[in-house]
């Protein structure tokens, strides 16, 4: 593992006690309710997703599983909200989409944590700024912030590269700074996009075995892949899409 | 590769997109219009302001020392061109005069009726003709004609000074938008990180606006130093026509001190000193509304 036993059990302690369970609305059993869901782009194009109906309850791991083009990434999408449903309704953290304003989503987003395949970190800035950008967002004292990246480095087994920029680090790396950074804010939902897509089978484990923790700390997680390998080292529910459709759900 | 942390002031990256030196010198050359087109303004009015008692008077007619005015005054009235007709006062003549004939002057001073015209004659010289032919024995002075002339002059291009003005706003207001547009492109994807994050328009259009201000701000600051001057110059050359002196003063050990003897007192300091904020609001309420339009688009 990546941190010791100190780190870990400061993890565990009280800062990251709310991460599965949002204080300001007590206790959420539904983190992701989609009732009936179809999603198109551009208005008038065709549906990528279709009558979706599934529940996910808080502190739950799932995978999101099917083929290229079979619609994770645009589930997901709605998941993190970066996209509204063209018919039906999803609902995040006991807050339905459709009766959301835009105004009140941004708080929303701060609750859930994303991560890409192709990392999306900022070239620019260095590894620690990378991960303090949702605390500065939210406009966190820099004093916590600072504290709070430092410990979220160290556990991600990073705290050497803190003032690295993100070329100069491997795959591996850039997706566990990814990883830092969709968590620091102690999210209550945590999805993953082909978070292993880019990287060798070791590096894959090491990522996988971040997210799982996190699940064991209380956060729902839910990541999508193609690699069947992994999902039979680690069984979990599993989300199955076709086509835009859910045919599974076990 | 090691970076230095930013603690958060610019994540994205707008110091490299928003350069220093495009923008600024751009708002730069527009300031400095800008200062001129105000300079260009305020002469015009200091110029129209002074003429204007001249123009008051369009025409004076003379008459022989001790001729009868009655008739005259009458003759003159009925000519449509004419607004008014009334004699000058002889008291304000000699006050006039005192300084050339002394207190009490030997010559017979003429009498002199002082005319205010409806309306500016197109030919000037056929209106002192038809008054000439109206009052027999009268000579006219017709100087006034010309000095409402170039006040019409002077006032249409205070007009123009300030539609410039409203031009080189409207320019900077599209330069911006057009550096603005370039920023958000090359940072569509950082801003699409932010959003993500959980940013509000707000924040992101805010940090762009702010950076926007500073760098138009200080681009209109240089434009109206520079432009400082060349305006002292241009008020030294036009201070005779304002009853100043000359610009360049000798000082007592005959040494000629030239910036020292530009007339700065008399550049229209405040409306200068009222550039570079107003500068800097236009950039920033550009970058703001440029901004929000632009992340309408994302969720």
């Amino acid at each position: 593992m990546t941190v010791g036993p100190f780190c870990r059990k400061r993890l565990f302690a009280a800062r990251h006690q709310p991460l599965a369970l949002p204080r300001r609305i007590g206790i959420v059993r539904a983190m992701v309710r989609f009732g009936d869901v179809g999603l198109r782009y551009g208005g008038t194009g065709p549906e990528v997703l279709r009558d979706l109906d599934f529940l996910l309850e808080a502190g739950t791991f799932h995978w999101l599983l099917g083929p290229s083009g079979a619609g994770k990434s645009s589930l997901l999408r709605l998941m993190h909200l970066a996209a509204r449903p063209s018919r039906g309704e999803v609902e995040v953290l006991g807050i339905p989409l459709s009766r959301a304003r835009r105004g009140a989503l941004p708080a929303l987003r701060r609750r859930i944590g994303v991560v890409y395949q192709d990392f999306r970190l900022l070239p620019h800035l260095s590894v620690f700024d990378n991960v303090a950008l949702p605390l500065r967002v939210a406009g966190r004292a820099e004093a916590q912030s600072r504290a709070d990246v430092t410990e979220i480095l160290r556990w991600a087994g990073l705290h050497a590269k803190a003032d690295s920029a993100p070329a100069a680090l491997s795959g591996g790396e850039q997706q566990r700074v990814a990883i830092a950074r969709a968590v620091v804010m102690r999210p209550a939902l945590l999805v993953a996009d082909e978070p292993t897509g880019n990287l060798d089978v070791p590096q894959a484990r090491r990522v996988l075995s971040l997210l799982q923790e996190m699940h064991r700390m209380g956060t729902t997680v839910v990541v999508a892949t193609h690699a069947e390998g992994l999902v039979a080292e680690y069984p979990a529910p599993a989300l199955r899409l076709a086509e835009g459709r859910l045919v599974s759900h076990a | 590769m090691k970076l230095r942390r930013s603690r958060g002031r610019d994540p994205l990256g707008l110091r490299r997109v928003l350069s220093d030196r495009l923008l600024p010198a751009l708002v730069a050359a527009m300031a400095l219009l800008a200062a001129l087109t105000l300079a260009g303004a305020r002469g015009a009015a200091d110029l129209a302001a002074r003429w204007e008692g001249g123009a008051a008077t369009a025409l004076t007619v003379q008459l022989p020392h001790g001729a009868r005015t009655d008739r005259p005054l009458a003759a003159l009235a009925a000519l449509p061109e004419i607004a008014e007709a009334r004699l000058a006062d002889p008291a304000r003549l000699a006050a006039l005069l005192r300084p050339w004939l002394g207190e009490a002057p030997a010559l017979p001073l003429p009498v002199v009726i002082e005319l205010r015209l409806a309306r500016l004659p197109a030919d000037a010289t056929a209106l002192g003709a038809r008054i000439a032919a109206a009052v027999p024995g009268a000579t006219v002075e017709a100087h006034g004609v010309w000095v409402a002339r170039l006040l019409a002059l002077a006032r249409s291009l205070e007009a123009v000074a300030l539609a410039a003005l409203l031009l080189v706003a409207g320019i900077a207001t599209a330069v911006v938008a057009v550096a603005v547009r370039a920023g958000i492109s090359a940072r569509r994807e950082a801003i699409a990180i932010l959003h993500a994050l959980g940013a509000t328009d707000g924040d992101i259009a805010g940090r762009f606006a702010q950076r926007v201000a500073l760098l138009v701000g200080l681009g209109a600051l240089a434009g109206t130093l520079v432009a400082a001057p060349v305006l002292a110059g241009f008020a030294g050359l036009a201070a005779p026509l304002l009853g100043g002196a000359a610009a360049g003063v000798a000082d007592p050990s005959g040494a000629y001190q030239f910036w020292a003897g530009l007339p700065w007192g008399s550049l229209p300091w405040a409306e200068l000193a009222l550039l570079p904020p107003a500068a800097a609001l236009i950039g920033w309420l550009t970058a703001q509304v440029t901004l929000r339009r632009w992340l309408r688009r994302l969720p």
